[in-house]
């Protein structure tokens, strides 16, 4: 089903402003065809106004969108031929699932025949072949999920967009989703743009990531270099956990699961620092110590709870250390 | 005793008894009266059901009574809807202002606004004044004394009775379900014929229902701008009662427009939840 041979994008000093407020703030962004593209960030940061500008339901106030080179800033919602995911599905409650997955094809006048083979089709990719005759209301919110998305693909759409399509799942179930659209991505072949607020999910999923703040774009990049290569104090504390260490030439980020943990003086290589331990959680598959040190906020390290070898107590004096690239040098902001 | 009895009835019903009983004494009692009276005076059997059936003028009245409702009910609601879409969707101060016009138009009794129109659509009123000096027509238009005066009535006081259930499921629909049509290539026209009306519909036959009811008690509105001569079923009854004394046909009457009215809502009944209709939570 390779049928997206087009759904490039190119964002060019894209902003909207709602009366004072600048929601989205001189954006500039190129969509590889066939990418798929996650948009984090928290609340307010324009993640959600950039793609409702994308999908054409709000206007631009500065900038403009190139689809595979051509404008399409003037082009109505209905025209821009995007398929899109809502948030809570927005699926037509008086309709059936096949006349839900059918409605882009039917409104464009297509034959009868070709709209029930390709409905057959979306609703076998999305595995959902047994309910074309239920109303969404008698589905599970994982299989309306499945509809909206059999939906938004069914007219074969050069872009994809997704606006938190999960965060009404429950945990379990958006893991196993979170495959689900995996594989559907690389079978149809369309340009994914994604918006959540799930760093996870982010991580997971996307080719790349673009984390947002205030409108503007904090970093871009894969999911290895954000989380390897945070540039910022937002992008390190937004996309994982970190520590932050104020040294004499800068801010470093320090994952706490990079960092190694020994009872003082027992540790490998040279200590970096010296706390007591003033807390331990544990998760199951690690444990998190909370390390307080003199002088400095506490360092939260993660250890792998089976290593566990020097049975380490609440209040006991330990050691810190980790590897010179595990810290990364934050840009001063 | 006491024990046998709150063994079998709710202790709650003890609470709301004296309401009941008020209830049963002043509504019920007065409502059965009326059955009775309709089958008793002036003397006992069917004689004035087999007016309906021998009488060609009450057939008639019945018939203008319905006619005049289902026309009401068309343009009512058909008005309401425009108002109703437009009052859902525009921003919330403009809201605001429209509802309170649309509540304070409530408050005027249908007699003041009866009258007014009186005024207006005289001979000399101001419509046909109006439309004569500006050359739209050269003698006066009947606008009253018949059916149209007495349909503008009509329609005129019940909008606001039209809009009401309208708007509330309006106000429920997602719009991110329009959006979503939109966004799978359905124009304007396509979006509200495939997707906003039908989950409109709820709010369409809640609206037609009520305007069709309150409709067919209508009185003092056919009674003034039909000046007599479109005699709906209300009018026929109060002449039965206070002029010719045939209670017995005025509770025949009376009794149809109860088992009407009864019958509309079963048969609403079987196609959906009333509660639902009426805003009892919305139908998804």
């Amino acid at each position: 089903m390779a049928e997206a041979a087009k759904g490039g994008l190119s964002l060019t000093g894209l902003t909207k402003r709602f009366g004072g407020v600048v929601a989205v703030d001189d954006i500039d962004l190129e969509i590889q065809r066939g990418e798929f593209l996650t948009l984090l960030g928290p609340s307010g940061s324009g993640k959600t106004t950039l793609l409702m500008m994308i999908a054409g339901f709000l206007d631009i106030s500065a900038g403009d969108i190139l689809l595979d080179g051509a404008s399409i800033k003037t082009v109505p919602a209905e025209k821009r031929n995007f398929g899109m995911v809502f948030q809570g599905y927005a699926l037509f409650p008086h309709m059936t699932v096949r006349q839900n997955v059918g409605y882009a094809l039917d409104v464009r006048g297509r034959p009868k025949a070709e709209i029930e083979a390709r409905v057959d089709e979306m609703l076998e990719l999305v595995q959902l072949q047994d309910f074309g005759h239920r109303k969404p209301g008698q589905l599970s919110g994982g299989q309306q999920q499945r509809v909206a998305l059999a939906r938004a693909l069914c007219f074969a759409p050069p872009v994809l967009l997704l606006d938190e399509p999960l965060g009404a799942l429950d945990k379990k179930l958006r893991i196993e989703v979170q495959d689900q659209l995996k594989d559907i991505h690389r079978r149809v072949g369309t340009t994914f743009i994604y918006v959540t607020h799930d760093q996870e999910e982010a991580l997971s999923m996307s080719d790349r990531i673009v984390i947002m703040q205030n409108g503007r774009i904090e970093q871009l990049g894969t999911p290895t270099e954000l989380y390897e290569r945070p540039r910022t104090r937002f992008a390190a504390g937004f996309l994982g956990k970190s520590n932050f260490l104020d040294l004499d030439d800068g801010t470093y980020a320090l994952r706490p699961e990079k960092i190694d943990l020994a009872p003082a003086g027992r540790i490998n290589g040279a200590a970096r620092l010296s706390g007591t331990i003033s807390d331990i959680t544990y998760f199951g598959a690690m444990r998190k110590y909370m390390v307080a040190v003199e002088g400095r906020q506490p360092i939260e390290v993660d250890v792998d709870a089976w290593r566990n070898p020097h049975e380490l107590q609440q209040g006991q004096a330990v050691d810190l250390a980790w590897a010179d690239h595990a810290a990364v040098r934050l840009d001063e902001s | 005793m006491m024990q046998a009895l709150t063994r079998h009835i709710s202790p709650g019903w003890l609470l709301v008894a004296p309401f009941f009983l008020v209830v049963v004494a002043f509504y019920l009692g007065p409502l059965a009266n009326i059955l009775w009276l309709s089958v008793t005076d002036p003397e006992p059997g069917l004689g004035n059901y087999e007016k309906l059936v021998e009488s060609d003028a009450l057939a008639r009245i019945l018939w203008t009574t319905f006619r005049t409702c289902a026309i009401t009910t068309v343009f009512s609601v058909a008005i309401g809807y425009c108002l109703a879409y437009a009052m859902v969707h525009a921003h919330q101060k403009n809201q605001n202002i429209m509802l309170t016009l649309l509540l304070i138009s409530f408050w005027i009794s249908v007699l003041v606004r009866t009258f007014a129109w009186l005024m207006l659509l005289g001979h000399n009123g101001l419509v046909n004044n109006g439309m004569e000096a500006i050359g739209l027509i050269d003698r006066p238009v009947r606008f009253m004394r018949n059916e149209l005066g007495v349909l503008i009535g009509m329609v005129h006081y019940m909008v606001p009775y039209a809009v009401l259930p309208l708007m509330a499921n309006m106000q429920t629909l997602d719009p991110r379900v329009m959006a979503a049509s939109r966004n799978l290539g359905a124009n304007g026209v396509q979006t509200f014929r495939r997707i906003y009306l039908p989950l409109t519909i709820p709010g369409l036959v809640a609206s037609s229902l009520l305007v069709f009811i309150l409709s067919l008690g209508f009185y003092v509105t056919p009674a003034i701008l039909g000046g007599g001569k479109v005699l709906m079923v209300a009018e026929y009854i109060s002449v039965q009662l206070l002029v010719t004394l045939q209670w017995g046909t005025a509770a025949m009457l009376g009794t149809l427009m109860l088992i009407g009215v009864l019958a509309l809502l079963w048969i609403m009944s079987r196609f959906m939840q009333l509660s639902a209709v009426f805003g009892g939570g919305a139908t998804r």
